[in-house]
């Protein structure tokens, strides 16, 4: 049964001010629309610079479900291509990521590609003389997508033509990668360590969520991080805190911490935790990081850099940064019920590799299919998606601190405890999948 | 079920018997989810260490599944056993099936003795069952006249594979 498939209005149904329909998480029809209208008008990251390099090197990922391949031209610049063949649709690439040389050879029937996509060369061309093959779908090559954005070593497409510009999509909320970037002190990130690959059984939108959730650490991760402070109390007095417990440890904080932490609320569904502090504001300091970071930048601008906090950065629609310590959470979704997370570090050239040790113990102690945290917010999405398919009541709440006027307000700081973000990531929802219909 | 005591070594070079028995004990301790006589077989500088890269060879800066100290892992142990630990309501369970644990390599001047295992290992909760195959290297020593663990590694054949939870020990 089709309920919503070129229906606005039944879409826009799904979202009130402070809650919305349990379809948008579990019906399959709802996904399919987000795949092929929400993902295609939003700018979606794809993947990182530092991943390809050199010309003729690539790395395949999706947007929304679609295969797509991020690849470095023979002019230096970076394109995003659809890895399908034109031919008879085989996937071009063998291998996630590696060097195709100057370009594509398709491993079916051997048409070749140029690295921005362009038809190179079939074998037996003659056998399409005189069929009209120039005005085929598949004469232009591997198709290109073609909004592309840069924005430093952050590269992002959109599918569709219509749709906001870039600058419009993401406005002021660019500040959070520019604080991540700007704390190597010759602004430069790179991809390292590998990546974190964690298969979550929930709709992607609730890791989304999750990210500004400041009410559930202290309650779902009291098994966790309670126990970390817990069996620290035990430690010896005068015992070095180890960096485990300073990265766990502050799931804990109480309420008031995060409420005083704040939340700030951009344009199209962005916006992030920890205005004023957050839970990455503690950690000791890295040997030489701040000399050399005062050296780069001048000691005022470089205490500006490090002083900012910032929690989680949500990007609308699927990924999440935490630029105190660089990092980058890709919520992939595979199906209404299905989402690969992808958790990805980055180093920050020129600077300590205690620093990169840090953000590498992070992610494997948080982010891991073996993470103790992991698994408390795991537990957590599946017992919804499989809750939500009572009928006793169809909605999901999203009330908490809700004010009427919100709507048309933008960066602005709130009560960090609100879940605004999560209405506003609706809001954004509704904007980008009625977009055009 | 019955509770097998640690054999205390018959001297202080263990025989490749002795080494093999030791290992092929781990596993049993931990099916039988008796993790704090398990957490005893490891020294107090001890890591557990589950690679994400096939062959990875750099714990620190590159990432791994796991690479946790004895506190980490005493941490894991005590919350397998918390009130509120959702994720374990109801419980896990495991199942190791090991092949005959090989010594590797045995330096009693160094008090150094390593063996390799060939392991499949299932991890069930509720109506979900899950098969990894993998190897384990233990790097052993003795102290106080007992084996102990100084690094188990465990090395799985799909290292780079996306995995849903993974929530007790190989
Ligand atoms: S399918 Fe690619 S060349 Fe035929
Ligand atoms: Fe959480």
């Amino acid at each position: 049964m089709t309920r919503y498939a070129g229906n606005a209005a039944a879409l826009r149904a799904l979202v009130r001010d402070q809650e919305v329909h349990r379809d948008v998480y579990v019906s399959e029809e709802v996904f399919q629309l987000e795949m092929e209208h929400m993902f295609p008008n939003s700018w979606v990251y794809v993947g990182h610079d530092s991943q390809v390099p050199n010309p003729g090197d690539y790395y395949g990922t999706t947007i929304g479900t679609q295969p797509v391949l991020l690849v470095r031209h023979t002019d230096g610049k970076v394109h995003v291509l659809h890895n399908r063949c034109p031919h008879k649709g085989t996937r071009i690439t063998s291998e996630t990521c590696g060097n195709t040389g100057k370009f594509f050879r398709c491993p079916y029937h051997a048409w070749s590609f140029k690295t921005d996509g362009s038809l190179l060369a079939i074998p037996l061309k003659k056998g399409y003389e005189n069929t009209g093959f120039e005005q085929s779908h598949a004469a232009p090559g591997m198709a290109p997508v073609r909004h592309v954005r840069n924005y430093r070593g952050f590269v992002f497409a959109k599918i569709n033509d219509g749709g906001l510009d870039f600058e419009e999509f993401f406005g002021e909320s660019l500040s959070s990668f520019d604080n991540m970037v700007d704390r190597s002190p010759v602004g430069q990130l790179k991809v390292a360590g590998g990546v974190l690959r964690y298969m979550h059984n929930c709709n992607w939108k609730m890791l989304v969520e999750n990210q500004t959730d400041t009410c559930h650490p202290m309650v779902a991760h009291e098994s966790s991080a309670g126990t970390v402070v817990e069996v620290w109390k035990k430690a010896p007095p005068g015992t070095k805190k180890p960096m485990a417990v300073e990265i766990i440890a502050p799931f804990m904080s109480p309420y008031e911490f995060f409420e005083n932490m704040g939340i700030r609320i951009w344009d199209n569904g962005h916006g992030h935790t920890g205005v004023h502090h957050s839970i990455h504001s503690d950690y000791s300091a890295v040997p030489g990081y701040f000399e050399k970071m005062k050296a780069a930048y001048g000691e005022e601008r470089a205490k500006a850099i490090l002083d900012e906090n910032r929690h989680n950065t949500v990007y609308f629609p699927n990924i999440m940064i935490k630029g105190p310590i660089q990092l980058l959470r890709h919520f992939k979704p595979i199906a209404a019920n299905k989402t690969l997370v992808e958790s990805w570090t980055f180093q920050l050239v020129d600077a300590p590799d205690m620093l990169l040790e840090r953000t590498l113990m992070y992610n494997r102690l948080i982010n891991a299919p073996t993470s103790i945290v992991g698994h408390d917010d795991l537990e957590m999405y599946e017992r919804a998606q499989e809750g939500l398919h009572s009928n006793g009541n169809e909605w999901v709440n999203l009330q908490r601190l809700y004010s009427p006027d919100e709507a048309e307000q933008t960066n602005v700081a709130v009560n960090g405890t609100s879940e605004w973000p999560m209405r506003h990531q609706f809001r954004a929802w509704t904007k980008f999948m009625t977009m055009g219909m | 079920m019955s509770m097998v005591a640690e054999a205390p070594l018959k001297n202080a070079v263990p025989t490749d018997q002795e080494l093999i028995d030791f290992v092929v004990r781990e596993a049993r301790l931990i099916d039988q989810q008796r993790f704090d006589e398990w957490l005893d077989m490891y020294a107090d500088d001890a890591f557990y260490w589950m690679p994400l890269e096939w062959n990875q060879t750099d714990p620190r800066l590159t990432c791994s599944l796991m690479y946790e100290d004895k506190l980490l892992l005493s941490i894991r142990v005590e919350r397998l056993k918390g009130a509120r630990t959702f994720s374990q309501k109801p419980k896990s369970r495991c199942h190791h099936v090991l092949q005959t644990p090989q010594v590797d390599s045995r330096d009693a001047a160094a008090n150094s003795y390593v063996t390799w295992t060939a392991m499949h290992y299932v991890e069930t909760r509720l109506e979900e069952q899950t098969l990894y195959a993998a190897w384990a290297t233990h790097h052993l020593s003795v102290e106080d006249g007992r084996l102990k663990i100084k690094l188990k590694r465990v090395d799985l054949i799909n290292c780079d594979a996306a995995f849903g939870n993974i929530q007790l020990f190989m």
